[in-house]
């Protein structure tokens, strides 16, 4: 987006953006983007406020590249659609924050109240870069606290999950570029470093000395400019806001050690330290991208499902004609069309034209529904028939999806307690690290202050959590990938640390341990009857009829006539001038059938019964189940064996659910039959009350089941499950069964062995860096050796551990591929 | 050894242009989706859907 509007240079009159060629104005007058934007310039002309439009500090604010001023936040049409207005008068928004890297931002973006007056209250979602501001409007208008959040290092943006999508991709690209230019300089760097060492030991011509140490400060120079600016900016935000941010002792570090190195190499005395500079900005920004590629990936749930709506609508004016505007424009009563093939943008009512509809991504019904005038249709599903017009109902985050949306965000914010830790950490850490700074150079300054300052520096540059910020996110994206090949996709790292330790499992029933099919389990007739079977429910979508047909593949179909379908759920027909009819018992009681002794036959199981009669005689009887999955009962077992507790949670009937519970060894209290979506819910929410330090994994597969999962510590999606229960899951399973489950908890185990070891390699080497350098034994030298080494250990540690192991099958790869393709 | 004086700076040159490669490749989305493609290759494409369009998406 950036790009095309660069390339553009002109753009909309009021907020930048690329003018669409459709919207450009003829002659001078000024051309809007959208509707939005000239809509908001109607009414600053109209309010006598054009004078906006020459203020000389909205040009020479801080352009990002995005060229947002950020004086649209304030216009009525952003606030229409981003700002709600509490009732005490103050106002809320969600801005998504670029830049939002590590645990120490929440600290510092969440102290902007204090830096702003009128700022009630500011709260990020790390995992999801999401800010939300509480602020009274009447004291400040929200571009004030977008341009405080821009002047910390945090661009904001409203939040809006698709138009997150380009942003983030920038925002990756550019992490990218950092990495690979501070990757290269370091390598070249530390090959020179590698002659002056030798150099040191076996002696080596001044002038080439010389040389190289010049070659390398023009290396170390560009790293430090752009690469390492990351740091010296968020240092910088963090002095002014008087926070202890990670940020900062590493900007001193490099500040120290390369204004150090320079003299020393000016006036050709000293260490130099350019390859520990260098290097440590590269393995600090592999830390912190691979961090927050892992807090990203946990994140896209909500932006995907989002994005499944459409961007655009096309709206029916009041005179006829069509006009393409943004969903976000969509207002309730509005008009809008939607061609066959197309994804409605909002919530509506139909009042033109028949088709039917895919709810699949709401419900997880894949079977179209018709629609007919003054039928409703949900934002997200699709017009597979015939074009509609829709009378708009809700919009953006009225609609159902939004809600859907809104409970899924809702559920990740409850999980900050963990983020809150590691923020407090970061703030020890940093002060541990510039007291330990301040006393070296006390100790030693009394001495020598050429000595002080080196042994100041090497402190700083030894102690600069490389491996320690890698430890982590190394551990878990490498054991994230495998997992992928293996067939599991785990979104967050913090569903792996949660699914090492015993907890609680609890699992639905259909589609979960059980198959979620019709299908045929008990079968007591005559096999000639099959084809007459088959013939009854040709054509028919039914679960039922469907079941038959799997079971037998093979067989034709006899020659029937005048098949009906009856409401009452059956079929009749004559075969061969006999009366036949299939279907409950009811039904072929109502064809005057003789229905006694049918239960016998089916051996007393918990089916669904299906009775075939001719000619008024029940002459074949068919039991329809949902099968147990394969190997469920060995999965369940080793879950439990690893001391794990296992729930099974179901709306089905108490019967057929017992049945079940009673073949996988649940125990009866652990056992819950009829349970609502709302049961779920509340089930979960109990369980984690009373689960203490444990977590509560809910597994499942269909949406009825997706609020009980985001409400859960980790929320898992089964093989087959509805698009919507795999977008909020945490973790998705691709391979039928629950032996990947198992796998999932057997890999998130051994991944947390091996952070816990990356740790400890990194505390260890931190303390020993510490120890040497204190006690003034930290030649350059050892410092260059101690600090690649430890990160080196880190990341063979991560590479080499066993995390997880590939799944022996790999049948259902079209599943992820095809959901990934959608997604794109 | 005076040779230094010629090869580092050469060094340094094809250092630049190697780096300057690699920026353009970050820059043109190349490293975007590192795990979809792998994936993709192993399926028939979709009729009337191109890889450009998609990103275009």
């Amino acid at each position: 987006m950036a790009e095309v509007r660069a390339r553009l240079g002109t753009g909309c009159a009021h907020c930048g953006l690329a003018v669409p060629p459709e919207r450009r104005a003829i002659g001078s007058a000024p051309a809007f983007c959208c509707g939005g934007c000239e809509t908001a310039h109607g009414i600053l002309r109209a309010g006598g406020l054009a004078q906006y439009y020459a203020l000389g500090e909205r040009r020479a604010a801080p352009v990002r590249p995005t060229g947002r001023s950020y004086d649209e936040f304030d216009h009525a049409a952003f606030e229409e659609l981003y700002v709600s207005r509490r009732a005490d008068g103050l106002a809320t928004a969600e801005l998504y924050l670029e830049g939002v890297h590590c645990a120490s931002c929440v600290w510092l973006v969440e102290r902007v109240p204090l830096l702003e007056a009128g700022i009630a209250r500011a709260e990020l979602d790390v995992r999801r870069s999401l800010l939300r501001v509480e602020w009274d409007p009447r004291a400040v208008p929200l571009s004030r606290i977008a341009q405080v959040l821009d002047r910390l290092g945090y661009p904001p943006h409203p939040f809006h999950g698709v138009a997150r999508e380009a942003m983030r991709r920038r925002e990756d690209r550019a992490a990218l570029v950092r990495i690979g230019v501070a990757g290269a300089l370091a390598g070249n760097v530390m090959l020179i470093a590698f002659a002056l060492y030798a150099g040191d030991l076996q002696g080596m011509a001044p002038g080439e000395r010389q040389m190289f140490r010049w070659v390398s400060l023009v290396l170390t120079l560009p790293a430090l400019l752009f690469p390492g600016r990351v740091f010296f900016t968020g240092a910088w935000a963090a002095l002014r806001t008087r926070a202890l941010h990670m940020d900062l002792p590493i900007a001193l570090a490099l500040a120290a050690a390369s204004v150090r190195g320079a003299l020393n190499t000016i006036t050709d005395s000293g260490p130099v330290y350019f390859d520990g500079v260098t290097l440590l900005v590269f393995l600090l920004l592999v830390g912190r991208y691979l961090q927050q590629r892992g807090q990203r990936a946990a994140t896209d749930a909500a932006e995907l499902l989002l994005s499944l709506t459409p961007r655009m609508a096309r709206v029916r004016q009041d005179d006829g004609a069509l006009r393409d505007v943004p969903t976000e424009a969509l207002l309730p009563g509005m008009l809008v069309e939607v061609g066959a093939g197309q994804v409605f943008p909002a919530d509506g009512t139909v009042v033109h034209g028949q088709s039917s509809v895919n709810r699949a991504l709401l419900t997880g019904e894949s079977v179209p529904v018709a629609v007919v005038p003054g039928d409703v249709v949900a934002a997200g599903s699709e017009n597979v028939g015939a074009p509609l017009r829709v009378r708009v109902d809700a919009a953006g985050s009225a609609s159902r999806l939004a809600r859907l949306l809104a409970e899924v965000e809702a559920n990740a914010r409850r999980r900050a307690p963990v983020v809150a830790l590691a923020n407090r950490l970061a703030g020890v850490f940093v002060a541990l690290v510039l007291l330990l700074a301040a006393v070296t150079f006390l100790l030693w300054v009394g001495r020598d202050t050429a000595l002080a300052w080196d042994h100041a520096i090497a402190l700083l540059i030894v102690t600069c959590p490389c491996a320690l910020a890698l430890a982590t996110p190394l551990a878990v994206s490498v054991a994230v990938g495998r997992a992928a090949r293996a067939g599991i996709y785990i979104k967050g790292g913090d569903a792996l640390e949660l699914l090492a330790r015993p907890g609680i499992m609890v699992l639905d029933k259909t589609g979960t341990v059980t198959a979620g099919r019709h299908d045929l389990v008990a079968w007591d007739g005559d096999p000639r009857w099959r084809p007459v079977i088959l013939a009854l429910e040709e054509g028919a979508a039914h679960p039922v009829a469907e079941g038959f047909r799997r079971a037998w593949p093979d067989l034709a179909p006899a020659s029937l006539e005048g098949v009906r379908h009856d409401v009452l759920g059956g079929v009749s027909g004559r075969w061969d001038g006999r009366e036949v009819a299939i279907g409950s018992p009811a039904f072929v009681a109502s064809h005057g059938a003789e229905i006694t002794g049918w239960r016998e036959r089916l051996a007393g199981a918990a089916v669904t019964p299906v009775l075939l009669a001719i000619d008024g005689q029940v002459v074949a009887v068919a039991g329809f189940g949902d099968p147990v999955r394969d190997g469920a009962r060995d999965a369940l077992d080793a879950l439990r064996a690893r001391g794990w507790q296992t729930h099974l949670l179901s709306g089905d009937d108490t019967a057929v659910v017992t049945a079940v519970a009673d073949a996988l060894g649940f125990a009866a209290h652990q056992v819950i039959a009829r349970a609502t979506p709302e049961e779920k819910l509340a089930r979960i929410r109990a369980l984690r009350a009373g689960a203490g330090v444990r977590a509560v994994v809910m597994v499942g597969d269909g949406v009825n089941d997706a609020a009980a999962m985001t409400a859960a510590h980790v929320g898992v999606g089964v093989h087959g499950g509805a698009e919507a229960s795999l977008l909020v899951a945490d973790v998705h399973l691709t391979a039928p069964g629950l032996a990947p489950l198992q796998r999932l908890v057997e890999g998130a185990t051994r991944t947390l062995g091996l952070i816990r070891r990356n740790m400890l390699w990194a505390v260890g080497y931190n303390a020993v860096g510490v120890a040497l350098a204190m006690s003034g034994r930290l030649s350059p030298l050892v410092a260059a050796i101690l600090m690649p080494v430890s990160s080196l250990t880190v990341v063979l540690g991560s590479w080499l551990g066993r995390s997880f192991v590939a799944a022996p099958v790999a049948t259902t790869a079209a599943s992820p591929a095809t959901r990934h393709r959608r997604a794109a | 050894m005076s040779v230094l004086y010629l090869v580092i700076p050469l060094a340094l040159v094809v250092v630049a242009l190697a780096i300057g490669a690699y920026v353009w490749s970050a820059r043109s989305g190349q490293f975007d989706d590192l795990d979809t493609p792998a994936m993709r290759m192993l399926h028939d494409d979709e009729a009337g859907e191109t890889r450009s369009e998609k990103r275009e998406a």
